[in-house]
């Protein structure tokens, strides 16, 4: 076990427990298809950090409340989100547009902000460019018991409301028979997505937090056919990304933690993106290769059974190697009785699919899977007795 | 008794300005099969969406078996045109069926053996037990339709109502859904389904509801299926063939076939 220190370890914990939530809450943004929305969110807190500390200087006080720059951070996320909502109800842009006008726009008067505060609080801004992409050098136990609280909520809001969610998102239409208001239940998803945006930003940070809520989801939709394992493997990839990024950026001074977190994100989905069994990148490229395989060897060896030469080099090579003709492109014995059988093969189907009272298995029919694949040797029998007895058979 | 599985009154539903639907009466019978009929636009889908709330209604007044729509959302089951889903969406057929469920589950019940006993039966009677652990994306679309039905069957309804249930499907699947439907109406239950097919009408169903914006008529498939009430409904667009197919001039003369269609 590494030893990393007391806030080290406060910071693991809380960045786990960040990606966790992360995970589980941008998994069904995904699955709605709104990922998009939560960078919108993120960029529109700046403003909202920047006045609560001008707020809270402005009262007397010394303007390092987190809580309170957070509640800052969600009173401006939601009035960017209430833009967003607008701008694409309401008029004719779309969502992309109205995402791209409302992140920049705050976050330029969040900079702006910033640089007042710069001058009149000289000396005493307390650091809040750290809200840009994260600083734990400083963490106390009582910020993570906020992110930690803050998580869990999220976390159990999104427990109770998986089934809605998930019917709103695969189809709004029935969920609204069912006596849900999809636009209600979205806005729920959306109310998710801030909570863990704002409670993100002193690990990871307003630029970098969207990246945890898409790329735990996006991975883990590389590894399975069902919305819950995808929102359980997202929350488990956000955690081990939040944990192991946080202990990775300590065991170097000046390393930051929340670009190292989103780093181990992106590793796991690269890692996801080739290596998941069937819709990985490498999986599809194999099957690839072995389709072509079998389509080669069959047409090679029809082509050996109607005595046609092979021009094509792949087939040559395939029908070489198997040791099914000879160099100079003569059937060996073995590619004879190969090609016999391919030949019988295609004929049974063509039997089988000229008979109308065969259409299920004739849909079967794709020109490699062999007769035997669906009929019992029985079935078999009858049906070459049946070709025969039509004159099918030669 | 008298209180009718559906019952709309005046109802009018618009995109922008134009009406979709204006002034819609209807009075679904219960247990038979109830096809609402008219030409491309004549507001079929958008009523039957109106009445589920689906899309605003302008005016209108739903009763359900006589009580108001959202005290018996249980009673009903849609079934919506194949086509408004993500088929890449991470579900398998089963998980579809089991979104049936829900509304009885409740937000955070456990799916019990039974209920999944229930969803497998459902998609049993759909012939599509086989395919329970495909993601959906990989049917085609007549097997896409028969998972939305088995779906609308987990819900135990009494009122079933259908967009263009036999739209783009195969004659397997178009057997299949007929089957279940009929099952379902010698149990009792409503069926209402906005249907395009004129020629399968008489066959189908036992009533129509004949609509073009405004209804047209109403009644039992030989009250309400003529040759007036469709060029009523349709004007010039009906194919000029198909009225005579449907209506023979004279009944002495040998009848045009259907048009062929696997029964």
């Amino acid at each position: 076990m590494i030893d990393i220190g007391y806030n080290a370890t406060l910071v693991a914990i809380g960045a786990g427990l960040l990606g966790i939530a992360a995970g589980v809450i941008g998994a069904f943004l995904y699955l709605r298809k709104r990922s998009l929305v939560s960078d919108a969110i993120s960029h529109a807190t700046l403003p909202g950090v920047a006045l609560a500390f001008l707020v809270m200087v402005a009262l007397g006080g010394d303007g390092r409340n987190l809580v309170a720059l957070l509640a800052g951070a969600a009173l401006s996320a939601l009035a960017g989100l209430g833009v967003v909502h607008w701008l694409n109800q309401r008029t004719r842009l779309g969502e992309d547009a109205a995402i791209g006008a409302v992140l920049s726009v705050f976050f330029g008067f969040g900079v702006v902000l910033l640089t007042v505060i710069q001058t009149i609080g000289a000396g005493r801004q307390a650091g809040l460019e750290t809200f840009l992409l994260g600083s734990t050098a400083g963490m106390l136990r009582a910020d993570a018991w906020v992110i930690a609280a803050g998580g869990a909520l999220s976390l159990l809001a999104c427990t109770i409301l998986r089934r809605p969610m998930t019917m709103v998102s695969f189809d709004p239409e029935y969920a609204a028979t069912q006596g849900l208001n999809p636009a209600r239940v979205d806005m729920a998803m959306m109310a998710l997505a801030l909570a863990v945006t704002v409670v993100g930003l002193k690990i990871v940070g307003l630029i970098l937090i969207v990246a945890l809520l898409i790329l735990p989801a996006v991975a883990a939709r590389f590894w399975t056919e069902r919305s819950e394992v995808v929102a359980l493997l997202a929350g488990l990839f956000g955690g081990v990304s939040g944990t192991a990024g946080a202990v990775i950026s300590s065991l170097a001074p000046d390393l930051p933690t929340g670009p190292i977190i989103v780093l181990v994100a992106a590793a796991v989905f690269i890692a996801s993106l080739l290596l998941a069994p069937q819709r990985g990148v490498m999986a599809g490229a194999l099957e690839w290769l072995r389709f072509r395989h079998r389509v080669h060897m069959r047409q090679g060896l029809l082509a050996l059974a109607h005595g046609h030469t092979v021009y094509e080099p792949y087939t040559m090579r395939l029908l070489r190697g198997a040791g099914l003709i000879r160099a100079d492109g003569v059937a060996t014995e073995k590619g004879r009785a190969h090609a016999a059988r391919a030949a019988l093969d295609e004929r049974r189907w063509q039997h089988l699919r000229s008979r109308s009272e065969n259409a299920a298995l004739a849909a079967r029919y794709d020109g490699l899977t062999p007769v035997e694949t669906w009929l019992t040797p029985d079935q078999i029998a009858t049906l070459d007795r049946e070709m025969t007895g039509s004159g099918g058979a030669a | 008794m008298g209180d009718a599985p559906l019952r709309v009154r005046g109802l009018t539903v618009s995109y922008g300005a134009s009406p979709a639907v204006f002034s819609a009466d209807m009075t679904v019978a219960p247990g038979a099969m109830t096809a609402i009929i008219g030409p491309n636009g004549a507001g079929k889908s958008t009523l039957l969406k109106a009445v589920l709330g689906i899309v605003p209604r302008v005016s209108g007044q739903i009763e359900v078996f006589g009580a108001a729509l959202e005290r018996q959302r249980a009673r009903i089951a849609y079934v919506p045109q194949r086509a408004s889903v993500d088929w890449d969406f991470p579900t398998r057929v089963i998980d579809v069926v089991e979104m049936g469920l829900y509304r009885r589950v409740g937000l955070i019940g456990r799916l019990t053996r039974q209920h999944r006993a229930t969803a497998g039966d459902c998609l049993a009677r759909v012939g599509m037990s086989d395919f329970a652990t495909r993601q959906i994306g990989q049917l085609s679309g007549g097997q896409q339709q028969r998972v939305f039905l088995a779906r609308a069957l987990a819900q135990g309804a009494d009122l079933y109502m259908l967009d263009e249930p036999f739209a783009g499907v195969d004659a397997a699947t178009e057997k299949a859904i007929i089957d279940v439907l009929k099952s379902l109406k010698d149990e009792g239950r409503t069926i209402l389904a906005v249907h395009h097919d004129l020629s399968t009408v008489p066959d189908y169903f036992d009533r129509v509801f004949v609509i073009n914006k405004s209804p047209v008529a109403e009644g039992t498939v030989a009250q309400a299926f003529t040759q007036d009430t469709l060029q009523q409904a349709y004007g010039g667009r009906l194919a000029t063939g198909l009225l005579d197919q449907l209506f023979p001039a004279t009944p002495a003369a040998a009848a045009p076939a259907f048009p062929a269609r696997p029964s």
